[in-house]
């Protein structure tokens, strides 16, 4: 790179190339730059209407009694909710966007291995997206099964199921395909000289992911065939008054559903470990530790399914053996937070928003963590078991981590991504929202689950109200700053262009133009060194 | 592209081929999970039931199969040296085994139907439940099954085509690789179906 001249006139990926304008270019192009652009705006689409059906949950749960909504609208706006936010934003998330984006231009590739393959996930994506729209709309009968669909409800249910249930197995389809995808970019793209020990650790973080999608997806795919085939033809794999079993289906939900917690928080995980070294310009701690605890979390993880049906009916060896693994899962969750921390001790500490989203991660990454071993241990299990307490500590892991690694990620690599910086001090305006919201959100939730308020409620005893109102406040506060956040990055669109490396960062992404330009790299880069050589 | 670049292509295309396959089992998995907790809890009645197939057919089908992965196997050989005759013909026998093999199903499934037994009929709701849940799996797995060998049958007549106006050459044929591979997994789930359905009776 000669001269900052140079710079400005490569043409970006943003820029057009072929013959097609407009957005034929956008959704006919196999470049992952692009692809990860369009998962980021129907991700986000589907995050806002998830939020918006969260919020209506909170204002029909302000006071005693119903308020907006019926009791079976509840059921159904709980359901499509999850639906919405575990199937169609948190498990493709990370991976589809960012790891879309940056794990070809990390690992030194031009990009992905299968280029039209990941073109086609994304198209699966759109449908399964359209079939689940279909079955919230049609006919006015939403699924009010939990977007776990439990049997043998699920098998009876006169609501909308199959649709919802059809959209979920190609959602699953799509997942795998994204996995496949970066499994064989990781094993055969890398540039000359990466080798897997001076690889970054956000594609060790999605390289481990994605063997969780490969191999955990089929699981419930095969099961939402059956629960399909179930419902047309009254077969009763699942329902016992049939001779089925309905403990079986959990099983098997969970076989895939709790490692797909995994594929929600391993990039997370990566995002911050992207992050914190940048930000403290420092080595990162424990390189190799944080590499192999990926994959710890990613293989023990596939053995702790049976800490959701403790009191579903499992023998005691069973019981012990998924409790005693959850705590063995715990460990290289706490070795990668220890590492964090590690690095920022005497690091130059730069406090960014990237890094403010960061801390805030790893601040309420550390309270679903521990909440998480309560619900690990079977004794405790058994009092807070399908209680308020449940949902906030999924919501602390899953919002609080996943979720605010979203927005670390985005904050950190948007400059590079759109060319364009954001405004910092609204982004932190909306940070400080969004944190007390979210905690004034879901503490309360802690604190009314153990003293016995059940999850999936429409109405409660009028001890809890205050617990709930709190929690509307919360509610309020985080839509508020999540408003701010989206309108201030959609606003940096036409900020101050960003330089290609903003944030001082030693990763290859940084060494090219912002934004990228078509092809990445100009020259395939040799690497020589590890990523984190700050010192 | 060059000859180096060709090979790594090659590799990668391959690579994500096996990845997909373990998908595949993964898929298969979970249904012989299914089968393996229905066994046990009506043991009985599913050995019982089993002895409803007809072993004939049965194993007629896994012979024709086995014959079907041999000869998709010879092809690539047949490829390689440059055979495209005799690589052609091979895929064609692979072709109309699968076609064969799809034939029987239908007569023995129509066979099936023709006695009642099918999900939801009304003999069906007279039997015992344990005779429902095998024939519904029954169904579950060898359709699906049927399903696999429809999509492989597709791909092979794909590669056959493409062999015909030299596409797949002797250079490049990781497509008809990529097909056998995944051939040969539709053969080896059979093999797994074919005893745990019809020969523990």
């Amino acid at each position: 790179m000669s001269s900052e001249k140079t710079k400005i006139n490569i043409p970006s990926y943003l820029d057009n190339h072929g013959k097609r304008k407009g957005l034929m270019a956008w959704i006919t192009s196999t470049d992952h730059k692009r692809i990860a652009i369009l998962y980021l705006c129907s991700i986000s689409f589907f995050f806002i209407l998830g939020v918006l059906l969260g919020e209506l949950m909170r204002a029909e749960l302000n006071r005693l009694g119903q308020q907006l909504i019926s009791a079976q609208t509840y059921n159904a706006v709980f359901t499509v909710h999850g639906i919405i936010m575990i199937f169609l934003v948190v498990i493709p998330g990370l991976s589809a966007v960012f790891g879309n984006f940056f794990l070809p231009i990390l690992i030194g590739a031009k990009d992905v291995a299968f280029p039209k393959l990941n073109l086609l996930s994304w198209y699966l994506y759109v449908l399964g997206a359209c079939i689940a729209f279909y079955s919230l709309a049609a006919g006015g009968k939403p699924p009010d099964t939990g977007w776990s669909f439990y049997a043998p409800y699920s098998t009876q249910s006169g609501s909308n199921v199959i649709s919802a249930v059809t959209a979920a197995f190609i959602l699953g389809f799509s997942s795998i395909l994204t996995g496949l995808n970066f499994i064989v970019t990781v094993h055969r793209m890398r540039a000359p000289g990466m080798t897997w020990f001076r690889m970054p650790l956000f594609p060790w973080a999605i390289y481990s992911t994605a063997w969780i999608q490969v191999l955990a997806t089929p699981i419930i795919g095969i099961t939402l065939l059956m629960l399909i085939a179930e419902r047309l033809f009254s077969i009763g794999f699942f329902n016992p008054a049939l001779g089925g079993d309905p403990i079986l289906y959990q099983h098997l939900f969970w076989i895939y559903s709790h490692p797909a917690v995994y594929v929600m928080i391993l990039p997370a995980m990566g995002v911050i470990t992207e992050i914190i070294p940048t930000f403290c310009q420092r080595r990162i701690f424990g390189y190799k530790a944080i590499a192999l605890s990926s994959l710890a979390i990613a293989f023990v993880g596939y053995f702790v399914w049976g800490h959701h049906m403790f009191t579903s009916g499992m023998s005691n060896t069973a019981q012990w053996f998924f409790s005693f693994l959850t705590f063995v899962v715990a460990v290289p969750s706490a070795i990668k937070v220890f590492n964090w921390v590690a690095t920022m001790y005497k690091g130059s500490i730069d406090l960014k928003p990237p890094f403010l989203y960061s801390v805030a991660f790893i601040f309420l990454f550390m309270i679903g963590g521990l909440t998480g071993l309560i619900l690990g241990s079977i004794a405790t299990d058994m009092q807070v078991h399908d209680t308020a307490f449940v949902v906030a500590h999924f919501h602390y892991i899953i919002f609080g981590g996943m979720g605010f690694a979203f927005f670390a990620a985005i904050h950190y690599w948007y400059p590079k991504m759109f060319g364009h910086m954001y405004n910092f001090k609204v982004a932190n305006i909306a940070l400080g929202l969004i944190f007390i919201g979210f905690n004034l959100l879901y503490f309360p939730q802690f604190i009314i689950g153990i003293q016995g308020m059940p999850r999936r409620y429409f109405d409660y005893l009028p001890q809890f109200q205050w617990g709930h109102q709190l929690s509307t406040i919360g509610g309020i506060l985080l839509g508020i700053g999540i408003f701010i956040m989206i309108f201030n990055l959609f606003k940096g669109r036409k900020g101050p262009i960003a330089p290609a490396n903003p944030w001082n960062g030693n990763t290859l992404e940084w060494q090219i133009s912002s934004p990228p330009p078509e092809e990445n790299f100009e020259e395939v880069p040799e690497i020589k060194s590890s990523p984190y050589n700050y010192d | 592209m060059n000859s180096v670049e060709e090979h790594n292509s090659n590799v990668t295309a391959r690579f994500g081929m096996w990845i997909f396959l373990f998908t595949e089992i993964f898929l298969f998995g979970g249904l012989f999970i299914v089968y393996a907790v229905m066994r046990s809890k009506h043991d009985a009645e599913f050995h019982a039931a089993a002895a409803h197939l007809n072993v004939v057919v049965g194993a007629f089908n896994t012979i024709i199969l086995l014959i079907s992965s041999s000869t998709v196997a010879m092809s690539i050989t047949a490829v390689q040296k440059q055979d495209k005759k005799m690589a052609t013909r091979l895929l064609l026998v692979t072709i109309l085994c699968a076609f064969l093999f799809l034939i029987n199903k239908y007569f023995e499934w129509s066979l099936k139907f023709h006695h009642g037994i099918y999900p939801g009929s009304d003999v069906m709701l007279e039997l015992n439940r344990g005779y429902v849940l095998f024939f519904s799996l029954y169904y579950f797995m060898t359709g699906l099954h049927a399903l696999h060998i429809i999509i492989g049958l597709t791909i092979l007549i794909i590669v056959y085509l493409k062999i015909n106006n030299g596409q797949v050459n002797h250079k490049n044929y990781v497509l008809l690789e990529n097909g056998a591979l995944y051939w040969h997994l539709v053969d080896l789930i059979w093999i797994f179906l074919f005893p745990l359905l019809y020969l523990i009776t």
